[in-house]
């Protein structure tokens, strides 16, 4: 495969509220639900903020930063669970705003929470062919988690765009490999109209998360003949802070090779923004030769492996703020603008 | 902007998503919203599209507590006068800033925020917001 990562952008929403808080509404022990989960704090979209505005924010980032003429993008895939529409695309709201003219294909993408990097393999399937010059995949959402649900202490909002080419030198991260394990597992969903999603419980887990993600990474390792250890990172889907490293665990990645791209204990499970965020957070401190692994998961259920090795282009370009400096801009709300923001009352 | 058509909002895609206003090249005076005639050259003058700059700095600004139809349930919220970094004064809502952050000559950047959504089943409208950087 030739193509690779020519440039990427982060988003994520300033606001952020504590599981304590959380809990402290619901007569829960916010804390100790935080603990078990892995997470500290979790973003949330402002009142006027959505997936389309976080697509944006993110896209010209990479755009921005990476000096990508936009023109140049023939394809735009934004993967989320979140649209703003359900018929009418997000993917034409951000080529419109980031000005990529007409001449682009286009399409929103849903699948849980990999509905972003089935992007990505798309950009890289049409870049790799030839079809396009540029690919822009993005993977955000404004996740939806039902009030006095497991989900709400974790459901945040966020996003990151990856802008797929195959020039040589513009590539920051080649795609060595990509492959994906899929299968019909219904662990979550959620029906037309429903506001908030439903899902299995304790089924989410074994047969759901740990099975797709584990069988991708494997299938991408095998075909690689690489072992856990020739990796520098790696970064697995983060629906709480605990299963991405428990995944690594029994995959035989150890924690340090992880906690680069370990964002949900810090904005929450950004859904289909969650393995591209860790993937960005990586990209944020990688050296030329570096190998990572991504794997992305999708309830439904899929997951999506990537195998990249950075190149020496990243020592002249990277994100003009990092992951984890974008994130320290923050404001902390109680639950009361919290509902507000996330349009939990009905009246809004 | 609240009871445009989807139409009328199509057609002013470029200046809401973009800032796009346009330059007279016979004075050199920036324009936003753009201007069908230079006001000083008159016929004289030869105006082309161009983009406004991302940032700029607070003139004025005020808070709203009671906002207008279509933006009952943002209230309150800040409105500013930005001064762009070309000299055009421009008026839009102050967003992601703590208020004693919000200050007369504050540096500001432009965003982009949902401004308005037709109720449950109509079209969503984007557009510019700034925020204190």
């Amino acid at each position: 495969m030739n193509a690779g990562i020519v440039a990427y952008g982060s988003y994520v929403p300033k606001l952020r509220i504590t599981p304590e808080e959380i809990g402290r509404v619901w007569g829960k022990d916010g804390k100790k639900v935080g603990q078990s989960l892995g997470v500290k704090e979790k973003a949330v979209a402002a009142f006027d903020e959505d997936t389309a505005t976080i697509s944006v924010e993110a896209a010209r980032n990479a755009i921005n930063d990476f000096g990508i003429d936009a023109k140049k993008i023939g394809a735009v895939y934004v993967g989320s669970e979140s649209h703003p529409y359900a018929v009418k695309p997000t993917s034409s709201i951000v080529a419109e705003a980031i000005e990529t003219g007409n001449d682009y294909t286009a399409a929103d993408l849903e699948f849980a929470c990999k509905a972003g990097t089935a992007g990505m393999q798309a950009c890289a399937g049409m870049v790799n062919s030839n079809m396009i010059e540029y690919g822009l995949a993005i993977g955000s959402d404004t996740a939806q988690g039902k009030p006095n649900d497991a989900l709400e202490f974790t459901a945040g909002s966020g996003g990151t765009a990856f802008i797929i080419g195959k020039k040589p030198k513009e590539i920051i991260a080649k795609i060595n490999h990509t492959c994906s394990f899929t299968s019909d597992t219904p662990d979550f969903w959620r029906r037309q109209h429903a506001e908030f999603p439903e899902h299995g419980g304790r089924f989410t887990g074994e047969p759901a998360y740990f099975r797709h993600v584990h069988s991708a990474a494997k299938m991408c390792m095998d075909k690689m003949k690489r072992k856990p250890k020739d990796y520098k990172y790696a970064v697995f889907h983060q629906p709480n802070g605990k299963f991405p490293l428990k995944v690594g665990k029994m995959l035989g990645f150890t924690d340090k090779q992880l906690e680069q791209g370990l964002m949900t204990p810090l904005i929450g499970n950004t859904y289909s923004g969650s393995t591209p965020i860790g993937l960005a957070s990586i990209l944020d401190v990688a050296k030329p030769g570096d190998k990572i692994l991504a794997v992305s998961y999708g309830s439904g259920a899929g997951s999506d492996a990537f195998d990249l090795t950075v190149t020496k282009n990243i020592t002249k370009k990277r994100a003009k703020v990092s992951v984890r400096k974008l994130i320290e801009n923050k404001e902390y709300v109680d639950y009361a603008i919290y509902a507000k923001n996330r349009k939990k009352l009905k009246t809004l | 902007m609240v009871e445009g058509s989807p139409s009328l909002g199509w057609r002013n895609y470029s200046q809401r998503y973009n800032l796009a206003g346009n330059e007279c090249k016979t004075c050199g005076k920036h324009f936003f919203p753009a201007v069908a005639l230079c006001p000083t050259c008159r016929r004289k003058g030869k105006l082309v599209e161009t983009k406004m700059p991302m940032e700029g700095r607070l003139l004025s600004y005020s808070k709203v507590f009671v906002g207008p139809v279509g933006f009952e349930m943002d209230a309150p919220y800040h409105l500013g006068l930005v001064k762009l970094q070309n000299n055009v004064k421009i008026l839009a809502e102050i967003v992601d800033t703590p208020e004693n952050k919000i200050k007369i000559g504050s540096k500001v950047r432009k965003v982009f925020r949902k401004i308005h959504s037709e109720g449950e089943t109509g079209t969503i409208s984007y557009g510019y917001k700034f925020r204190v950087v």
